[in-house]
């Protein structure tokens, strides 16, 4: 009995984060008909998943094996859903449990500490979760320390990510209402500091004319199709027709099964983020529903598009620049025995975007343009410096896209090896958390005296 | 029950936010809907009475027959509320 709740029913991923959906969904009281729907929707949510992973990787292999064909280095394409989808056949129950554990770290966080932030981005909550569970998985943790060292690291995370850009995130909005939190924000800080940098007297992205004609790029379905069947042309021509047709397509003529490939790409993409959708439909509003009953001011971190109206043309040209330094670092990598990150439009548009109008906030058109360049530099890097610490995971053909991703992950896994003993890593961890949060308290310090002197 | 749907790029972060401050907005307001959130692909093809998103993205959605509403700044509570109150 003991062997099937602990085993069958935890053991199974997708069961035990309906289980979580449940609970909160019987903790809000929510009538039997809500209960019973929310906690089915989440459970098939995670097993939509897994069917979005089949379709991807069969597309993602035929990719992999063009471009090694043709260029005779590995193409990796960074992509989380993707990623995350593949992780969960090994890392599912670590990563639900990591990702429940996580937020209750960030809501005790938040009763407790001055960091008010409930961080809402529920996918990137699950991404973050994933890549924890994975790093610390293949440096030999498991069971209880690794929830309790994962959940510790996730929690932290969500407060000190938005409390890190608040000061920018401010002078964007002009409010103190809401934070941003999302995992990439790394590259929007330094974007932020880059535009401080050089940008001193340079005018408002938001003083030009920018073509709105972009804008069909958001709706990512068009963009992952569309830069997926370029990708694929592109390598099946470099490939040459001979090897696509004679190896990979079964005869079919190598343009024909390079678009359909693009395209199956595409929709894999589309169903995981589908399954995602389900499975945080309850989750994240009852995570938020708790945090607003124990956390009196909480401030909610939201998704990057949240930004957005603030700089409409920012977001334009972070997204054109972020994608062209993606491009030429992609020629970069191969020179230093890196992996090749195949630049993606999503990653790109939405972290470039953001950090275009970091960059604008601090340093006007200069700061936008230089800011979402230095951010398209480390999505191209970064990448390819995390897969060697991801374990067999690394070679699957795809990686985490944003910037937190990678510098966590950079971070943990070499601290992992650094580390023989379990019990050394975890303090050595603690210890790195708590200064981060020491730096944290007093750049707030500091600055709620520039305001009260102001005042 | 009226439907509302509300759309985003992604159909992951932003939208969601936007669904849980419409339901809380409405509870204020003391009406009922039915509300949930996807991304433009999807929405192209859903039926809704009611399709909200920030300007620049649901725009493509207009066909002459979905009832859109389009917010300049998607997280402004009070823009929403009074897109809310003449809406619905």
């Amino acid at each position: 009995m003991v062997d099937i709740i602990m085993k069958d029913i935890l053991g199974t991923p997708a069961i035990l984060v309906g289980l979580f959906a449940l609970i909160g969904l019987l903790v809000q009281r929510k009538n039997s008909g809500d209960v019973v729907s929310g906690t089915l929707k989440t459970v098939m949510g995670f097993v939509i998943l897994g069917a979005g992973a089949n379709v991807l990787v069969q597309s993602l292999g035929q990719f992999s094996s063009m471009f090694n064909e043709a260029f005779a280095v590995d193409g990796v394409i960074p992509n989380n859903e993707a990623i995350v989808a593949l992780a969960q056949e090994s890392f599912g129950t670590e990563t639900a449990m990591i990702m429940l554990f996580g937020m209750l770290v960030n809501i005790l966080l938040a009763r407790f500490s001055p960091f008010k932030y409930i961080f809402l981005t529920g996918h990137h909550t699950m991404f973050m979760a994933c890549l924890i569970a994975v790093i610390l998985t293949t440096g030999g943790f498991s069971g209880l320390s690794l929830i309790i060292l994962g959940s510790i690291i996730l929690g932290s995370l969500m407060v000190l990510s938005p409390a890190m850009l608040q000061p920018f995130t401010r002078k964007i909005t002009g409010s103190d209402d809401f934070a941003i939190g999302h995992f990439g924000s790394i590259g929007y800080l330094v974007s932020a500091i880059v535009g401080k940098a050089v940008g001193k007297g340079s005018k408002s992205t938001e003083e030009i004319k920018v073509p709105k004609s972009l804008g069909f790029l958001r709706d990512t379905s068009v963009s992952v199709s569309l830069t997926m069947v370029i990708l694929f042309f592109v390598v099946a021509g470099a490939a040459g027709p001979a090897f696509v047709e004679g190896e990979l397509s079964g005869g079919k003529n190598f343009l024909v099964f390079a678009f359909m490939q693009g395209i199956t790409f595409a929709a894999g993409v589309y169903i995981i983020l589908a399954g995602v959708r389900m499975l945080l439909g309850e989750i994240v509003p009852a995570f938020k529903g708790i945090a607003d009953k124990i956390v009196p001011n909480a401030k909610p971190a939201l998704d990057c598009p949240a930004i957005f109206p603030f700089a409409g043309n920012a977001v334009i040209i972070g997204f054109l620049f972020s994608f062209i330094a993606g491009l030429v670092s992609m020629l970069f990598l191969p020179l230093l025995g890196l992996k090749v990150i195949v630049p993606g439009l999503v990653p790109h548009f939405f972290t470039g975007a953001a950090a275009g109008v970091f960059g604008n906030a601090t340093g006007g058109r200069r700061g936008a343009v230089i800011g979402s360049m230095a951010n398209g530099v480390m999505i191209s890097f970064l990448p390819a410096l995390l897969l060697p610490v991801l374990g067999s995971l690394g070679f699957q053909g795809t990686t985490f896209g944003d910037a937190d991703f990678g510098v966590v992950g950079i971070v943990l896994g070499n601290l992992v090896k650094l580390f023989d003993s379990a019990g050394v890593l975890f303090a050595a961890i603690i210890v790195i958390l708590a200064v981060l949060f020491f730096i944290g308290f007093r750049s707030k310090a500091g600055e709620s005296k520039d305001g009260s002197e102001a005042a | 029950m009226k439907k509302v749907l509300v759309v985003c790029g992604n159909g992951l972060g932003s939208s969601m936010i936007v669904e849980m401050n419409i339901k809380a907005a409405l509870k204020e307001m003391g009406k009922d809907a039915e509300v949930s959130h996807t991304d433009l692909t999807t929405a192209k093809t859903e039926q809704a009475d009611l399709f909200i998103g920030s300007e620049d993205i649901v725009e493509s959605l207009e066909d002459g027959r979905k009832h859109v509403v389009k917010l300049k700044n998607l997280m402004d509570k009070n823009e929403l509320r009074t897109a809310l109150e003449q809406n619905i």
